[in-house]
């Protein structure tokens, strides 16, 4: 069984090209899914330490504990709250900003549309410093709300541009044969428009959700440590508890988001993402 | 035509584009049950001009009136027209029955009438029992039937169509363009029709407005527009025309109306090429600079020759 494993006959089978293209793979997989895999092991372990490959002793400890720290499982309500409400605000005011953009020229839509790219081009840690000035000056330090505009500020570039190209998806026609069939321009946007554009719409939503849900350092500088969503909790874990409880932790925030990317799959894709990136 | 009652009736309308572009005085009536379509180039307003009628341009100046009312000032929802456009008429997202329900169901029509009038109207397109699909399983003429069917149930007062056709291949088109006459026969209902097709034009038509350039050349029957073209363009947009200058004048002249003979003619010339289109032969036979085109039955092409010279008679033709 071994003798097969010989790198040299394995070369031989492989063939010339594939060989590289093996090892590159395992290298790429080694790099991606290694901390992945230590990270799900480190969940599981009761007692780890360091020169050791696999932890001494496995068992579900770290899980109680966090379990059974009130201030982590109430981050965890906290954290739904936020993202919840972000994704909500964010859709009311980018969906008709991004069905503007789509459908109406007007001078100055370009550099409109490029200003989305600014939050994103800076350092955030300046863009927060600055906005916490102004946010002490109207009292929103600490507040829900100071939290949840500092999520909606990195959301907007998706929550913008995603949606606007699928709203340009829809044929103009498709709009006129409704307000020709006795449809106002209201309904003919939510009967028609909103709906033919909601595979886009979905996916934009999905980034905010999740680009809320793991948001910390805004949180952390805005939120005062009074707002405490999971990525700010884990901020203290890592600092004052072993590894084991940080990993248990991250499993818990990454079930929010492999549960919501599992269910819209089908809509995720390079072409819905690269769709939004179309400067037309 | 005096007896008939005025539908439509278009009242020195202007529409300009914000580049220049645009259609200006246009007076035009159109007659209960008449088909009447709007032929042209792309860019010669004919299309601005069918939206004007659905709203979904405002006009500049003038009029439009329907059945004696002026309807410039309603939005498309409230006109009592219903347009068919080019493609991308249908949603995506609702089967065919929400397709063709949505209007009834804005007008509160009860259920019960909404499934009787799908039923019926589907059966007018020939597309029975295509309810619960999307219009993505459908092929693009099954598609524009279904948006047909959808306007008609509408019963709109005037039906417009925007080039119905032009997105479908060849044999689906005349089709689709004998159905439609058909369904405008029976129902009696009163057309709008745009195209850039002089054939379908010629086929579905009451009456035909030639359009160039943002102006009226000639508004008349089929037959009248093809045999007494008004104008040079004319003559040449409608069917195949031949031009011969002679004597300073243009000399306009139809395929089937020039014959060839060995005896004394209008024009000599040799013959160039032949073709077999079917039942009849295209001989096209060089006179001087130009070249003549002569539609000629089998037994006679049969005699000729590539470089032959021959002469030719011209049995009907315009000067302009």
């Amino acid at each position: 069984m071994f003798k097969y494993l010989n790198p040299k006959r394995f070369y031989h089978a492989a063939g010339k090209k594939h060989f590289w293209e093996f090892l590159i793979l395992a290298g790429f997989l080694l790099f991606f899914y290694g901390p992945l895999l230590n990270m799900i092991m480190m969940a599981f372990a009761n007692k780890y330490e360091v020169p050791a490959v696999l932890p001494q002793e496995w068992g579900f400890k770290w899980w109680e504990f966090v379990f059974s720290q009130q201030s982590l499982v109430s981050s965890i309500v906290q954290s739904l709250l936020v993202a919840v409400i972000t994704t909500a605000c964010s859709m009311l005011l980018c969906i008709p900003a991004a069905y503007a953009l789509a459908r109406f020229k007007f001078p100055g839509r370009k550099v409109f549309m490029l200003s989305f790219l600014l939050t994103n081009a800076f350092p955030k840690l300046g863009i927060y410093t600055s906005i916490g000035i102004l946010f002490y000056k109207y009292n929103l330090m600490g507040t829900l709300l100071g939290v949840v505009i500092i999520h909606m500020i990195n959301s907007m570039m998706f929550m913008v541009w995603l949606p606007a190209s699928a709203f340009r998806s829809v044929h103009r026609q498709q709009e006129e044969a409704a307000r020709d069939v006795g449809a106002g321009p209201l309904r003919t946007f939510f009967k028609v428009s909103l709906p033919m554009a909601m595979p886009g719409i979905a996916v934009a939503t999905l980034y905010t959700f999740l680009g809320s849900m793991e948001e910390a350092q805004g949180t952390m500088l805005v939120g005062l440590a009074r707002i405490k969503t999971m990525p700010v909790e884990m901020y203290g874990i890592i600092l004052d508890y072993p590894g084991q409880a940080g990993a248990v932790f991250a499993i818990l925030l990454v079930i929010p988001a492999a549960v919501l990317i599992f269910a819209m799959r089908k809509y995720i894709g390079p072409e819905a993402i690269a769709g939004g990136f179309k400067m037309k | 035509m005096a007896d008939r009652t005025v539908k439509l009736e278009i009242r020195d309308m202007t529409k300009h584009y914000d580049n220049g572009d645009g259609v200006e005085h246009i007076n035009l009536k159109i007659y209960e049950g008449e088909i009447v379509t709007m032929l042209g180039p792309s860019g010669c307003g004919k299309s601005t001009i069918l939206r004007t009628l659905g709203g979904f341009l405002d006009v500049s100046d003038g009029d439009i009136l329907i059945d004696g009312k002026s309807i410039i000032d309603l939005p498309p929802e409230k006109r009592p027209t219903a347009m068919v456009f080019q493609s991308y008429n249908l949603w995506t997202h609702m089967t065919i029955y929400e397709n063709l329900a949505f209007g009834l169901k804005l007008r509160k029509v009860p259920k019960a009438t909404i499934d009787e009038e799908v039923k019926k109207h589907l059966a007018l397109v020939s597309m029975s029992g295509c309810e619960k699909k999307y219009p993505t399983q459908l092929s693009g003429g099954q598609q524009q039937r279904i948006a047909i069917a959808r306007s008609l149930m509408l019963k709109p007062s005037v039906l417009l169509l925007d080039e119905p056709f032009s997105a479908l291949d060849a044999k689906i088109r005349q089709q689709m363009r004998e159905e439609l006459k058909k369904i405008q026969s029976e129902l009696g209902i009163t057309v709008v029709f745009v195209t850039h097709d002089q054939e379908e034009a010629m086929a579905l038509s009451h009456r035909i407005v030639v359009m160039n350039k943002g102006v009226f050349e000639q508004v008349g029957a089929p037959a009248e527009i093809y045999d007494e073209p008004a104008s040079k363009y004319v003559a040449s947009f409608i069917g195949e025309m031949n031009f011969v200058n002679k004597d300073g004048k243009t000399i306009a002249v139809r395929p089937e109306d020039v014959s060839i003979t060995q005896d004394i003619g209008d024009i000599n010339g040799t013959v160039r090429t032949i073709m077999i289109l079917g039942h009849y032969v295209e001989v096209n036979v060089q006179c001087g600079d130009t070249v003549v085109k002569c539609f000629v039955d089998r037994e006679q092409s049969d005699k000729l020759t590539v470089g032959q010279a021959v002469h030719l008679k011209f049995a009907k033709y315009h000067v302009f």
